[in-house]
């Protein structure tokens, strides 16, 4: 395989990059020097190495990135091979970040892609802050928030107005089946994943009672033997919850669902769709990955490159029945729990008690009853004082007659106060500074 | 028109010290800790945490002061996961309780539990939609399908059911543990 650039492998991206056009975006300037960022510097993390993420770095690195990153925490199962393309039979088993990264540098000349087998949230601010562009193909809600929340907290104010260079773009792609969406996120500047969270279709969760007593749907049964059997018999030892990924668990699943179905005279119950159950799968489709990967990476390319104007901003594509895609501009919340806010400085003295900080609250912010907690370092709650809940009121007091500096609390710690008088928790970040009378 | 974003600008390998890793809250932190703080308890219920630092996870007593089940106090156990607020709480009855709508598990069959649950809920809704089961218990939605029975077709018998439930004793072959207050 060559490790050099032959000729005339950049003339289509040169088109587009060193020469103006009628689609170009107006302010766009064409020069060489926007090929040599994409080839040499734009840092892309790619964060999922399934379906879309294999999609993606295909795509990606094929068209000229180099500082692709990769995360993702699975492992190859023998179910992927028929869509993660970058995955073979020899492979399951192992991380799917380093056989995809590992296949794409043998593969692409001069590709270099950097895997990390590990959860998103291993990972700090230092390291996010480090990318250019962030590009999602993710299938779970949560860790989507997560990154989101994420970038944002990466966002720095000046006087009240956002500095643009601590935006980092988000390129998000979701599938479901043969539906798709793909949007693109500037933190702080447009709607966000917390904004349009109503979007995202809520998990399917039939009645209880129907579950329990007039079933009509395999899926009924198999929800039946999740919820209600396996609680009570506890068939792996008390208090195991079922590991969607361990063949004995759906196989006991798998049994009671049948019996079950049997004597409702219900069809359809098979192992494969008590995994999907338990696991909340909804078949993926390879063409759907595919079309949402691509319109992916032309964001990540047009974003990286400014040649045009970008996605605004929420995509749906559908193709169910013939071909639909549908574009639009999906609006701010207002009152976003996540990106409403430009977190607040608070300044104090370290030797300041708590309690002259719920005044200044009340006085400052005229707020009602405001409840306070921080964040320590391992990311864990811990309340400092919340007045509405008699028991956790009671167990705070003390701390109101603390200074700040006997909390614990350290210089640029995160308080979180929630207060009737605002629709969200508002941030705060604790400035202190050391007491002048040592 | 909007300036051109441009990322060839910023410079990743040389980015300004940040003022350490300070680490943040979760949305669903933000969320509950919102929610947790703006409680407004009908005068039946109480709230217990275990642990103040953990808002995920506490227990709802109620203690309802009329009804069917007038005198009696009833343990909820709740777990916020990380998806929450996309995702409804776990909650379970931890107090046995022989109720159409309740079985012996502690599984509840509210609608806002699962099928109805909606992220403009709150901790709240479900405090209020609990407390509705043990005023208004619903035989159309059954559980526990002997005691949705009863209620359906004999109403004196289904009062007395609950009141023998509540001192402690047997319906049918079924042990209650006393719950009354
Ligand atoms: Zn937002």
């Amino acid at each position: 395989m060559s490790t050099t650039n032959w000729n005339g492998r950049w003339f289509h991206l040169r088109k587009v990059l060193e020469r103006g056009g009628p689609l170009a975006h107006p302010d766009f300037q064409a020069s060489n020097e926007t090929l040599d960022f994409l080839l040499e510097n734009c840092k892309v993390l790619v964060v999922g190495a399934g379906g879309l993420g294999c999609e993606l770095l295909k795509n990606l690195a094929l068209m000229g990135f180099r500082q692709i990153h990769v995360i993702d925490m699975d492992t190859i199962d023998v179910s992927n091979l028929n869509r993660q393309f970058l995955f073979r039979h020899s492979d399951v088993g192992k991380p799917k970040a380093k056989v995809a990264a590992n296949f794409i540098n043998e593969r692409i000349p001069l590709a270099n892609v950097t895997p990390y087998y590990a959860k998103i949230q291993d990972y700090d601010q230092d390291f996010y802050a480090g990318f250019h562009v962030v590009v999602c193909g993710l299938d779970s809600i949560i860790a989507r928030r997560w990154i989101n929340g994420m970038l944002i907290s990466l966002l720095t104010y000046e006087d009240g107005e956002l500095d643009p260079s601590s935006v980092i773009p988000l390129v998000d792609g979701g599938t479901e089946g043969f539906k798709g969406n793909v949007r693109v996120i500037l933190p702080g500047m447009n709607a966000c994943i917390e904004c349009t969270l109503d979007l995202f279709p809520p998990q399917i969760n039939f009645p209880l009672c129907t579950i329990a007593h007039t079933p009509r749907l395999p899926e009924h049964c198999i929800e039946y033997a999740r919820l209600l059997q396996w609680p009570k018999e506890n068939p792996f030892g008390e208090e195991i919850p079922i590991d969607g990924d361990d063949p004995n668990h759906i196989s006991w699943i798998y049994e009671k669902a049948l019996q079950r179905a049997n004597e409702y005279g219900i069809l359809g119950v098979t192992y494969r769709l008590a995994q999907g159950v338990v696991k909340h799968i909804i078949p993926a489709v390879a063409s759907t990955n595919a079309v949402v990967a691509a319109a992916c990476a032309l964001e990540v390319f047009k974003l990286a490159s400014s040649c045009a104007p970008k996605l605004d901003n929420y995509m749906v594509f559908n193709d169910t029945d013939g071909i639909y895609t549908y574009t639009y501009a999906a609006e701010r919340n207002e009152s976003c729990v996540a990106c409403s806010q430009i977190p607040k400085d608070l300044v104090f003295d370290e030797n300041v008690r708590l309690s002259e900080v719920m005044e200044h609250l009340s006085t400052t912010y005229q707020m009602k009853s405001p409840g306070v907690t921080t964040t320590d370092q391992q990311g864990r709650n811990r309340t400092l004082y919340l007045p509405n809940v008699s028991s956790i009121e009671e167990r705070t007091r003390p701390n109101l007659k603390k200074t700040l500096k006997e909390l614990g609390l350290k210089d640029g710690a995160q308080l979180i106060v929630a207060d009737v008088t605002s629709p969200n928790s508002i941030e705060f970040h604790l400035k202190l500074h050391a007491s002048m009378d040592t | 028109m909007i300036k051109l974003f441009s990322l060839k600008q910023q410079k990743k390998d040389e980015i300004p010290g940040r003022a350490g890793n300070q680490k943040k809250a979760s949305a669903a932190q933000l969320r509950i800790t919102k929610d947790i703080n703006e409680l407004n308890l009908p005068k039946t219920c109480q709230m217990e945490f275990p642990d103040q630092d953990d808002l995920l996870n506490f227990k709802l007593i109620i203690s309802p002061d009329e009804g069917f089940y007038r005198g009696g106090k009833f343990s909820f156990s709740f777990k916020v996961g990380p998806g929450y607020p996309h995702e409804p709480p776990k909650v379970k009855c931890e107090t046995q309780v022989y109720h159409p709508n309740i079985d012996l598990e502690g599984n509840v069959c509210l609608n806002i539990l699962r099928e109805d649950w909606k992220p403009v809920l709150t901790i709240n809704s479900i405090i209020y939609g609990l407390q509705y089961l043990f005023l208004e218990p619903n035989p159309e939605d059954p559980l526990n399908k002997e005691a949705a029975e009863v209620l359906q077709t004999n109403r004196r018998l289904f009062e007395t059911n609950v009141q023998k439930s509540m001192r402690g004793g047997y319906i049918g072959s079924v042990y209650f543990e006393r719950c009354l207050k």
